[in-house]
């Protein structure tokens, strides 16, 4: 009986301390690919075919979602802000679900799921084939040549999709408003207009989507470079990716959205 | 052991992955300008005594001297000089960038580590790779090639910065008998031509002795025999020879550590 009770006890502390040995090389793995000479270290080129790759590829996805994610919006508040005969501000009430709350998470958890799986993929498949290890031996730093320009591109391209996401939103809100339901046109832009600061709204919008990028990035190539090399260990990782990311970023978003708002 | 100037000198050296001791204070020397085959049955750790004289692992005490460098001493720093200016390696599955070309993956080294001009590179690259006998493959893809055109490509690869010291990892695993025949040849033939040092896990004992000038036995993370193929042959103590040969029972036993036949048997029908 005491055994038992021992051995749950100890469970319980390898499963701790693992976690914080994960958290620690996690941390590591940040440090020494951001610090390493930013966002260039490893040559332009090769962060620009990052970007290229999860970000430019990532753009059909948010731009789809964005449209539709938009239309709903269109249509959801048209239903409610009828009631209350205030149509004319559903612009205004668009634009700010998209640039402050929708925008950045639903662009993260679809970065998440589209970059972030493939890069634990790829970083993770590039360990069971030896290439890291290759690299290693060839004298060249896998931190600075693999990771730090996945790292960077995902920062930078984070924010871009996002504000291409609530952009498309927009639009797709006012294909529904406008073009649909009959809003008035100017009633829809006009008010957005009036409402939307450019600080309070689109800029912290915009750091909110920094933060996701660091964090699922983050997330993404260390899942890959401390992945099992096996087959399983890469697909586990994968699903680890997404589903730690997509935990990370509605956590994260709650906590932004208190110290931004200054209500908690 | 006729061994003079060793270019690898490991001394006293313990290593333990998790409670299993790998090695247990051992000392090995290989030589300068050779070829060792470092043989052993599986899971002995050879392709692990590699990553550690690469300073991939770190050992747990003891030291690792590589001309004249303590490996595990060596600051991160150090330690990629050492290997950028005198180490090579060939993994198992060649472990070439599948995101670039055979080409590209023979120039990524020069690249990376030289400013020389894009013609001095095209022209290294070339010669590294007429060196193999794949100039003529330079714009395949890495999943175009075989495994044996895939291993070559690495060899390549590995001897573009013109390293001192190869270390190959199972170079013969899974090939046929044309490619295996041309990379015995190729190992030979590279470590006379650039003077190299070569280090060589395998398990095909008639390939390695039949390019290896030393032969290097471990088992039980320590090294059991040591010397020229045919000293070893004739003169190896019998868990050498057992192991040389090929033969299915002897210090090795062909039985796993078992209860009495007999009795186990008879437990059932009790």
């Amino acid at each position: 009986m005491l055994a038992k009770l021992m051995d749950k006890i100890q469970a319980v502390g390898r499963t701790g301390t693992s976690v914080i040995e994960a958290i620690g090389r996690g941390t590591l793995l940040l440090k020494n690919s951001l610090l390493w000479g930013g966002p260039g270290s490893a040559g332009f080129h090769d962060l620009l075919k990052q970007i290229y790759s999860v970000g430019v590829r990532s753009l059909i996805i948010i731009v789809v979602a964005g449209f539709f994610v938009g239309m709903v919006l269109g249509l959801q508040g048209y239903n409610i802000l009828i009631d209350f005969g205030s149509e004319a501000a559903l612009g205004t009430m668009v634009s700010l679900t998209l640039l402050r709350e929708l925008g950045p998470v639903v662009t993260a958890l679809l970065f998440a799921g589209r970059a972030g799986s493939a890069l634990t993929a790829e970083i993770g498949l590039m360990k069971a084939t030896e290439q890291l290890s290759a690299m290693e031996m060839m004298g060249v730093d896998p931190f600075k040549r693999v990771i730090t320009p996945r790292l960077w591109a995902g920062i930078i391209s984070m924010p871009i999709l996002a504000l291409l996401f609530s952009t498309v939103g927009i639009w797709g809100g006012a294909f529904v408003a406008v073009d649909m339901l009959g809003i008035d046109d100017g009633a829809y832009w006009g008010n957005m207009q009036a409402s939307v600061e450019f600080y309070e709204d689109v800029v912290k919008g915009i750091i909110k989507s920094m933060a996701f990028g660091v964090v699922v990035t983050w997330i993404a190539v260390y899942q890959g470079y401390d992945s099992v090399p096996t087959s399983e260990g890469i697909g586990k990782a994968t699903t680890q990716t997404v589903v730690i990311s997509s935990l990370a970023v509605l956590g994260l978003d709650f906590v932004l959205t208190a110290v931004m708002l200054g209500g908690v | 052991m006729s061994v003079s100037q060793p270019y690898v000198s490991v001394r006293g050296m313990s290593f333990s992955r998790g409670d299993r001791l790998i090695y247990n204070n051992m000392d090995v020397d290989f030589p300068r300008g050779k070829v060792t085959a470092i043989m052993g049955p599986s899971g002995t750790g050879k392709t692990t005594l590699l990553r550690l004289i690469g300073g991939q692992l770190l050992p747990d005490s003891g030291s690792i001297m590589v001309d004249g460098h303590n490996v595990p001493d060596l600051s991160r720093k150090d330690l990629f000089d050492l290997r950028r200016k005198k180490m090579g390696m060939l993994f198992q599955t060649g472990a070439l960038f599948t995101d670039l070309n055979v080409f590209d993956n023979v120039a990524f080294p020069l690249r990376v580590h030289t400013d020389l001009p894009e013609s001095m590179i095209r022209d290294l690259v070339l010669m590294k790779l007429e060196a193999v006998g794949l100039r003529g493959a330079r714009h395949l893809s890495p999943a175009e090639l075989s495994g044996g055109m895939a291993r070559r490509v690495a060899l390549a690869r590995s001897i573009a910065m013109d390293p001192e010291i190869i270390m190959y990892d199972e170079p013969f695993t899974g090939l046929d008998p044309i490619s295996m025949g041309m990379i015995v040849k190729l190992i030979r033939g590279l470590n006379e031509a650039l003077g190299l040092t070569s280090l060589l896990v395998s398990h095909d004992v008639e390939e390695s002795c039949a390019i290896a000038d030393y032969l290097c036995l471990l088992s039980d993370g320590r090294v059991i025999g040591f010397g020229t193929p045919e000293e070893l042959m004739n003169e190896g103590n019998d868990e050498v020879r057992q192991f040389l040969r090929g033969e299915p029972d002897g210090p090795v036993p062909f039985h796993y550590p078992a209860d009495d036949y007999r009795a186990d048997i008879l437990a059932g029908v009790n």
